[in-house]
């Protein structure tokens, strides 16, 4: 090193930022995850276990937090039969397994990630489009397995196409959507009136 | 020499085996943008090509040749300048040749497979096999094992070259990106149903890629080519190399957090992942600064104008495109209403095409003049150059046509979709159905048109630049006596 150059503009002294901040960072993101991985896992508090679709679910504003949250009410099983959390788990499995073997990611988004051609489907189980809570399971099970009978374009001409989806998987899809309803997404999306509150 | 002919016995070893990875690149390159104007027109008219091609398939086409022809031109990159940096021979060439013709045919299978097959019941061998679904790294899970093996021994390459050969600083930068590369790749290659753990891991390979290991990447790759275009000292383009890489990991490792604000992540992402990510276009400044000032203190004087000007592009769309459009919506309080809309497409096109397709062809356009013996590919070109500049000027216009057009989209459905509509169904579609939604997405066609104009005038250009060319070019770093 040339003895009159500063410390601060030698190759060297980068050297040891970059590896230091690198590291640094790297250490920290390790230990974030191990909380968020804890504080996310299956029923905690931000994601609710998967006998949650046996339950009622809502999506209202909490003033003290200024912010939408997911509320989880009484008893509403899934297709009128109570599910075992296992058994729970098993269906929303098989609908996860299925959202992602039909690639719906590459049209929708899921927590808002995904393509944009498509509905967000995070909240889809309370969306109004479903105009009432007692008929929306037919309408949900329906509109799966029968896109293009039973598309609702609201005017843009784009259709769902058949994609095979069998009633079994048509129902863990549906299980799948409901159980996502209740995580904590953090007030996303914002001012979302559910099917519950139409009319509010 | 022979001067003007695409002749192999010009380069060496790795240079052999970079001109192969350029040239799937450059067909996946096209077939990215094909891709992307059938689901552009989609936009326009659902009609086309429904229940054949669907919007799905043909999106996922896209960004997947994207992500593959990018990591395919920095691959060739890569080999191109092993043997330079290193001063001696490729270890495990042979090895590496094998990989290549592993890894292409992979990729034409899992193509195949997705535009014929497309989808598959809803168990696990339609993961393993067909398609994973899940968004850029769709490929099934048996080419994810495919592409680990390939990537094990390109590293191989790079480290045992080095090892045998000279330690430099973009060497030893190089080597661990890599590995850091190589090794995030595996947080994408298990299956969750918990969706939010899921989108946790998937982000560490999605972002820990483009938004740290990939600029590392070119970072390194740019280092190198400014000693190459312009003569820079070693000495000060390193110092720039870990003043980036510090700045880069600094910031984009702990940015990360910008997408764990709505997947059901806790709070404190919001501060982490606002604050770090907001700081992320602080090295794309710096690039800036650096390429700018070497290019004016060397007066633009280089042998090969079209990289040096694709260098520069880089510079200036990495910033842009990377930084600018990324700080636009990367705060959680302006988030929560861009989130998933087409804000993100506007960011991603300009910032993979800024960041990445750039510096890319400047490598092409380096790999072309010495596959011709060295040419001369300075001033005063026989038909003035005019085959690189039109493709430079159309490239560049029609992806930033593209980028406002769907950066107005997405003002309109954070407004309409979100805002107002509260983010229903019915306001998603009230948005798309939107005049002002169906115009943006119009001028997105167009732009995407002209960016397919630029891009068979790039490909023209690189097969015939330099082919009557006689002079040869001066090497300047032996002029300058370094």
């Amino acid at each position: 090193m040339n003895p009159t150059q500063p410390r601060w503009s030698s190759e060297d002294f980068w050297k040891k930022v970059a590896i230091w901040m690198t590291a640094g960072s790297f250490v920290i993101l390790i230990l974030l995850t191990f909380d968020t991985l804890s504080k996310t896992s299956v029923g905690g508090k931000r994601v609710q276990a998967y006998g949650v679709i046996n339950k009622d679910i809502d999506y209202r504003f909490d003033p003290k937090r200024n912010r939408y949250v997911p509320v989880v009410g009484g008893e509403a099983p899934l297709f009128g039969k109570a599910l075992t959390e296992a058994e729970a788990e098993n269906l929303v499995t098989l609908g996860k397994k299925t959202i992602q073997a039909k690639n719906c990611m590459n049209c929708h988004t899921l927590l808002g990630n995904g393509a944009y051609y498509a509905p967000d489907l995070t909240k889809s189980w309370l969306d109004p489009a479903w105009i009432n809570e007692s008929n929306r399971e037919n309408l949900m099970l329906a509109f799966l397995q029968h896109p293009e009978q039973n598309a609702r374009t609201f005017g843009t001409g784009r259709k769902m196409p058949d994609l095979g989806i069998t009633e079994t998987e048509a129902r863990g899809v549906v299980a799948f959507l409901k159980w996502m309803s209740a995580i904590d997404t953090n007030g996303f999306p914002h001012n979302f009136k559910t099917i519950k509150h139409q009319g509010d | 020499m022979n001067l003007g002919v695409i002749d192999n016995a010009q380069l060496n070893g790795g240079q052999k085996l970079a001109v192969k990875y350029f040239t799937v690149a450059l067909v996946l390159f096209l077939a990215q943008m094909l891709f992307g104007l059938l689901a552009a027109i989609q936009f326009l008219a659902p009609d086309f090509l429904y229940g054949m091609l669907d919007f799905s398939v043909n999106r996922m086409v896209h960004i997947n040749a994207m992500v593959v022809w990018m990591l395919y031109g920095f691959i060739g990159a890569v080999y191109w300048l092993l043997e330079d940096e290193s001063g001696v021979d490729i270890a495990g060439l042979g090895l590496g040749n094998i990989a290549f013709w592993v890894l292409t045919a992979a990729v034409a299978v899992v193509v195949l497979v997705y535009l014929f097959v497309q989808i598959g019941p809803g168990d696990d061998m339609t993961r393993w096999f067909i398609n994973e679904g899940r968004e850029y790294i769709e490929a099934p899970r048996w080419a994810d094992i495919g592409i680990v093996a390939v990537m094990l021994v390109f590293f191989y390459n790079v480290a045992g070259t080095f090892s045998k050969g000279r330690w430099s600083g973009i060497a030893g930068v190089l080597t661990l990106d890599l590995f850091a590369l190589a090794g995030l790749y595996l947080a994408g290659m298990f299956y969750m149903t918990n969706i939010t753990a899921d989108q946790y891991w998937w982000w560490w390979v999605i972002h820990l890629w483009v938004e740290a290991t990939w600029e590392v990447l070119v970072g390194c790759i740019m280092a190198w080519s400014l000693m190459q275009l312009l003569g820079v000292r070693r000495k000060i383009v390193q110092t720039w190399l870990y003043i980036e890489v510090g700045l880069l990991f600094g910031s984009g490792i702990l940015g990360l957090g910008h997408h764990y604000f709505w997947i059901g992540t806790p709070d404190y992402w919001f501060s982490i992942g606002g604050f770090f990510s907001a700081l992320e276009p602080i090295p794309l400044v710096a690039m800036v600064v650096h390429s700018v000032y070497d290019a004016g203190v060397h007066k633009f004087r280089s042998t090969n104008h079209p990289a040096l000007a694709w260098v520069i592009a880089h510079t200036f769309g990495n910033f842009f495109g990377a930084g600018v459009w990324g700080f636009m919506h990367t705060l959680p309080q302006i988030n929560l209403y861009t989130h998933g809309t087409q804000w993100t497409a506007s960011h991603g096109h300009l910032a993979f095409f800024g960041a990445y397709a750039t510096i890319n062809i400047a490598f092409f356009y380096l790999a072309i003049q010495k596959w011709r013996g060295n040419v001369w590919m300075g001033e005063a070109l026989p038909d003035n150059g005019w085959k690189w500049k039109w493709s430079l000027a159309l490239l560049n216009i029609g992806v930033l046509g593209m980028t406002v057009a769907l950066l107005i989209a997405g003002y309109e459905q954070s407004f309409v979709e979100r805002a107002v509509g509260g983010s229903t169904w019915e306001g998603y579609f009230a948005a798309q159905a939107h005049p002002w939604f169906q115009q943006a997405m119009f001028w997105r066609l167009v732009g995407g048109v002209v960016t397919l104009i630029g891009a068979v005038l790039l490909i023209w250009d690189l097969l015939t630049i330099g082919s009557e060319e006689t002079r040869s070019a001066p090497l300047l770093r032996e002029a300058a006596g370094r």
